[in-house]
Parts: C-alpha cells; sequence; structure tokens
C-alpha cells in the first residue's frame, strides 16, 4: 500500500522543550492508524501537525506526493486542509441547525445548496441523526453532538480522516454505540483515518495498525498483536496493558526456547535470546491461568507455572483480577480471569494457587 | 406634578402634530447618531477582532486603552474634536466645525471602542479550539472571521445596541462641536438642554420623551433581531 501522508524528522517546540520528535511516521492509503499513550503524550500534536494545523519547527511532510514545509503558502496550505478533516474531542458545533453545522464544510468550498443537500441526506441516515436536521446544535445531547460533527467532517470525503479522541468526553453505553457505527463506516468507506485515542481498547478494536506514544516520541508502530503482543520497552508494555513485567537473566537458549532466571524461578520464554542477558518478561495478565495446587497439572499443558498465595481479588465488571504471591521466589503476578472461573476455583485471598503461562504468551524485552 | 403633566400633554401633542421643527431634530438626531453607529461598527468590530487574534507588542496596552475610552466623557472627546477642527486646528481644511459631520465624527469617537471592546470581549470568550476547527475545515482568513462574526452575534448586537444608546443620548460633544444651530445641528438632547436652560420645562420633558422613546425602539428592533432564535 502507498503512503497517503509521510512525515520525516517532524519536530514541534512548545516553550522551552520539544512537544513533539519524530523521525518518521506513515499513514497508508485506506488504513486506520490508532495512536495511543498518555495524557501529554504528544498525540494531539502530532494529529495537529499532520492535520496542517500546527507549523512544526522542522521536518517535513508529503501529502498525496505534496511536499509541505515552512515555504508553503497560506493559500496552498488551505487548499490541502480542504482534502482533509478533522473530528475533535469536543463537537465544537456551530450556533445554528444540525443541517447548516454539517454544510459548513461543504460551503466553505463553496457548493452549490442542492448538492449540499444531496451529500448530507446519505450521512444524515448513516449516523441516526436524519430527525435532528433541523435542531439548534445547541440542545443537542453530548452523543448527538459528537455524531454531527462527525457527519460535517465525513461529508466532506476527505481523503484522510483525523479524529482527535472523538469519544473520550462521552459515557459508556453512547461511546460504545459510536464505535460501532464508526467501525462500520470505516469498513464501508475504507477511509484513510488517524485515530487519536488513550484508550487501548478503542486503538485495538479500530486500529489496522497501532501507534504508542511517550513524551512526544513514537515508541512503536505496527500490528495490534505486535505492538500489544511484542513491546519495545517498558513504558509501552505497561500502556498496552501488560500488568505482568519480570526483571531477569537468560540462563539458557536451546532451539528457540529461552530459560530466564526470575529471583531463582525459570521462566520459559518462546524467543531467541542470548545467554547471560539481562531482560524484561511481559506477560499479558489475561495470559495466566489460575489453577488449585492438585489440579495444577492436569488442567494446565503450560511450560511456566508457579505455585503461591492469592493476596487479592479485584472485581473488575465481567472480569476479576487476582494478585498473587509466588512463595520460593517473592515474583508478584495479576491473572484476569472470569467470574465464573473465580467461582469455580472458589479463591480467597490467602489460599493457596498456581499460575499458568505458554512459553509463546512470554515476551521478552532486552535491555 | 402639573409641570411633568404638562409636559406629557405637549410631547404627545408635538408628536400628534408633526411639529416641522421636532421632526427636524428627531431625524438629525437619528441620522446623526445611526452614522456614528454605523461608522463605530466599521472601525470597531474589525478592530476589536483584530486585538482579539493578533500578537504584536502593545497589545494589552492598547486593549486597555479601548477598555478604558468604554467610558469615555463625551465632553472630552468634544474638546479634542473641537481642536482638531478649529482654526489652525490639523484638519480646520475640512470646514465642518458646527456641522452634522462634526457630530457624527465626535460620537463616532465615542462609540467606536464600545463596540471594539464587546466585540473583543466576545471574540475572546469563544472556545480557542473552535478556530482549530474552522481552520481545519478549511475556511480562508475571510471565511473564519465571517463564521466567527456569525458565532458572537449576540454579544455583537449588544455591541451596537451599546454603541447606539451612548451616542443618541449623549449631549457634551454633540453640543460642543455642533453648536446646537436650529435647522441644522440641532438634535434631541442640545435642545432638551437649551429647553431646560430657558425654564420650558414641558418642552424639554417632551424632547426628553420623545428621546426616550426613540432609544427604546431602536433598541427594541435590535433586541427582536437578538432574541430571535432563543
Amino acid at each position: 500500500m502507498a503512503a497517503i501522508l509521510d512525515a520525516r524528522n517532524l519536530t514541534v517546540q512548545r516553550g522551552e522543550s520539544f512537544a513533539l520528535n519524530v523521525p518518521e511516521i506513515e499513514i497508508e492509503d485506506g488504513e486506520v492508524l490508532a495512536l495511543i499513550g498518555p495524557n501529554g503524550s504528544g498525540k494531539s500534536t502530532l494529529l495537529q501537525a499532520l492535520a496542517l494545523l500546527l507549523p512544526p519547527l522542522s521536518g517535513e511532510i508529503v501529502f498525496e506526493g505534496r511536499r509541505i514545509g515552512p515555504a508553503t503558502g497560506q493559500q496552498e496550505l488551505i487548499s490541502l486542509r480542504r482534502r482533509m478533516a478533522v473530528v475533535f474531542q469536543e463537537p465544537l458545533l456551530f450556533d445554528t441547525t444540525v443541517f447548516e453545522n454539517i454544510a459548513s464544510g461543504l460551503k466553505i468550498r463553496g457548493l452549490g445548496k442542492k448538492e449540499i443537500a444531496q451529500r448530507i441526506a446519505p450521512w444524515l441516515d448513516q449516523l441516526g441523526i436524519a430527525h435532528l436536521a433541523e435542531c439548534s446544535a445547541k440542545k443537542l445531547s453530548g452523543g448527538e453532538a459528537q455524531r454531527v460533527s462527525l457527519a460535517r467532517a465525513l461529508v466532506l470525503e476527505p481523503r484522510i480522516l483525523f479524529l482527535d479522541e472523538p469519544f473520550a468526553a462521552l459515557d459508556a453505553p453512547t461511546r460504545e454505540k459510536l464505535t460501532d457505527d464508526l467501525e462500520a463506516i470505516f469498513k464501508k468507506t475504507k477511509l484513510t483515518t488517524l485515530f487519536v485515542t488513550h484508550d487501548r481498547n478503542e486503538a485495538l478494536r479500530l486500529g489496522d495498525r497501532i501507534g504508542v506514544m511517550f513524551g512526544g516520541r513514537l515508541r512503536q508502530i505496527g500490528a495490534p498483536e505486535e505492538v500489544f503482543g511484542s513491546p519495545v520497552d517498558e513504558e509501552t508494555a505497561r500502556f498496552v496493558g501488560v500488568e505482568n513485567i519480570l526483571h531477569g537473566t537468560v540462563v539458557s537458549c536451546d532451539e528457540g526456547l529461552s530459560h530466564v532466571s526470575v529471583r531463582g524461578a525459570d521462566v520459559q520464554v518462546a524467543e531467541v535470546l542470548p545467554e547471560g542477558e539481562h531482560c524484561l518478561i511481559c506477560i499479558r495478565p489475561e495470559d495466566v491461568t489460575l489453577s488449585r495446587p492438585d489440579e495444577a497439572k492436569k488442567t494446565s499443558s503450560a511450560r511456566n507455572r508457579l505455585a503461591g498465595v492469592v493476596q487479592n481479588i479485584v472485581p473488575m465488571g465481567t472480569l476479576s483480577r487476582v494478585t498473587l504471591q509466588c512463595g520460593s521466589c517473592g515474583i508478584s503476578l495479576s491473572a484476569l480471569i472470569t467470574r465464573q472461573s473465580l467461582r469455580e476455583l472458589s479463591l480467597k485471598e490467602g489460599e493457596p494457587v498456581v499460575a499458568s503461562f505458554k512459553a509463546t504468551a512470554a515476551h521478552a524485552i532486552r535491555k | 406634578m402639573d409641570l411633568i403633566l404638562d409636559g406629557l400633554r405637549k410631547a404627545i401633542l408635538l408628536i400628534v402634530s408633526l411639529d416641522r421643527e421636532v421632526w427636524d431634530i428627531i431625524l438629525l438626531s437619528l441620522k446623526v447618531s445611526g452614522s456614528a453607529t454605523l461608522i463605530s461598527i466599521l472601525i470597531g468590530i474589525p478592530g476589536g477582532v483584530a486585538l482579539a487574534f493578533s500578537r504584536f507588542p502593545g497589545r494589552r496596552f492598547i486593549a486597555a486603552m479601548v477598555n478604558t475610552s468604554m467610558g469615555l466623557p463625551p465632553v472630552v472627546v468634544g474638546l479634542f474634536v473641537t481642536i482638531m477642527l478649529w482654526r489652525g486646528g490639523p484638519l480646520a481644511a475640512l470646514h465642518l466645525l458646527y456641522t452634522p459631520s462634526a457630530m457624527v465624527i465626535a460620537q463616532s469617537v465615542i462609540a467606536a471602542p464600545i463596540v471594539a471592546g464587546i466585540t473583543m470581549a466576545s471574540m475572546q470568550q469563544l472556545d480557542p479550539k473552535l478556530i482549530l476547527q474552522i481552520r481545519a475545515l478549511g475556511a480562508t482568513r475571510l471565511q473564519m472571521l465571517r463564521l466567527l462574526l456569525r458565532e458572537t452575534r449576540l454579544p455583537l448586537l449588544a455591541a451596537v445596541m451599546a454603541g447606539f444608546g451612548g451616542v443618541i443620548s449623549e449631549v457634551g460633544a454633540s453640543i460642543m462641536v455642533g453648536g446646537n444651530i436650529l435647522g441644522q445641528t440641532r438634535v434631541l438632547t442640545t435642545a432638551t438642554v437649551m429647553e431646560t436652560g430657558k425654564g420650558n420645562f414641558d418642552t424639554a420633558i417632551a424632547l426628553s420623551i420623545i428621546l426616550l422613546l426613540l432609544a427604546y425602539s431602536v433598541t427594541l428592533g435590535l433586541t427582536l433581531i437578538q432574541q430571535k432564535r432563543r
């Protein structure tokens, strides 16, 4: 696939420090690239720079083969922006009707009344806001307003859509419904999109690729399974939901299986690692299974098995997080299990338990 | 009490009888204050927008001056404009002193900071992200300005009302630069001052009532436009 937008050596300065320093980022035609990272990591700054709304201190952006730099004139920037669309966290609607709001971008582009009406109608239906067309935008609920904002962007049929945490201010059910609708739109239109979010589940659901940002830098970018399965550093690992990060030393490696000593315990990792190297072993809590000590051998074929004691159990909606302390080595592990499993195991704090995980579920970050 | 009742009676009589002299005064008041308001809109709105969004050294200083000028004493303006137009003054060649044009100039100086100050405040209370959104929609500077003006139309109408209210009711500057010449520069406020001075309280009351009605009806019209969609 060809890159529709490509940026190199992009830096943005805010005050004394760099708010952004990205050596390279490409957005391919037809893909949804989800950018995740904590607040203040530079996601929105990167989005605004790529959407040509924030002049970078240095670097070059190439959009559909057109080079954009400090010398690019205002008129050209405007005509390039007219091939893009941006939806922000706040709906930012005008004090007029829903229809007029959706029409605003088309009016700016000088389209006639008839064409505007024709272009808007299908999006009103698609986003379920046809009945609101003549309502004042100021009287909409948060979810409705964000739908109008989305419609205003989508009706422009942009070459690239930028979404800056569009659902962050919405309540959970509204967010769910809008995510469903957006997913359907992406599937149907194959619209190239840069989607900024701090919610990794949203990113997993909508992103064809995922980029992780920390401190103004793009730490990792790749397929969701790559980013979530093999994070490149500890911060990225923690952000993508790896709760178990163990410090260890590689003892031996044989036929693609490495033995890592973690506080004296042997942890097997299905990766080739150089002997004697220090590394971090990442295990996602959902990859850890729990069993009663007497049944551990029967129920699990996993190579890694650590016996311990349940420290605490935290209910998390449909799942529960069980934290255990391994007896011999003192390793603390978290496991996410269903409520049903919790009931079946009838686990309680202070009781013995065995945690198992496959060698393929452990990922090593070399230090 | 009789004085007030006489005044009321006379006001009604003057309006109903379509007294030529009174009508001339009313029309001139509207013409002068209307023109001044229009000029103050043309200066004040772009000025207010520029002060709200541009960044240059001394911007805050100028903004503070505009805010202070919102309460500019009309007599000070009158004095300033008189000096400018006086024989030997910088603008003496225009021969405008004691003409309605001089009154328009003076009233514009009074109203422009009012319009500029309210415009600046209303623009600054807009969400800065809205400006980013308008740019993201691909707007040119002019399109951006149009959208922002539409977005702030309620406070902007308030600015126009405040500007008009300020000049239709002022007397100090008008009397100084206009001279209260019958048939030429006599407006409702200057006429009221003169009639009061002469002890013709009934006429003065009548003129005051007409002035109030005039200010009210113009403001009512603007308010109706402002509140239409509420």
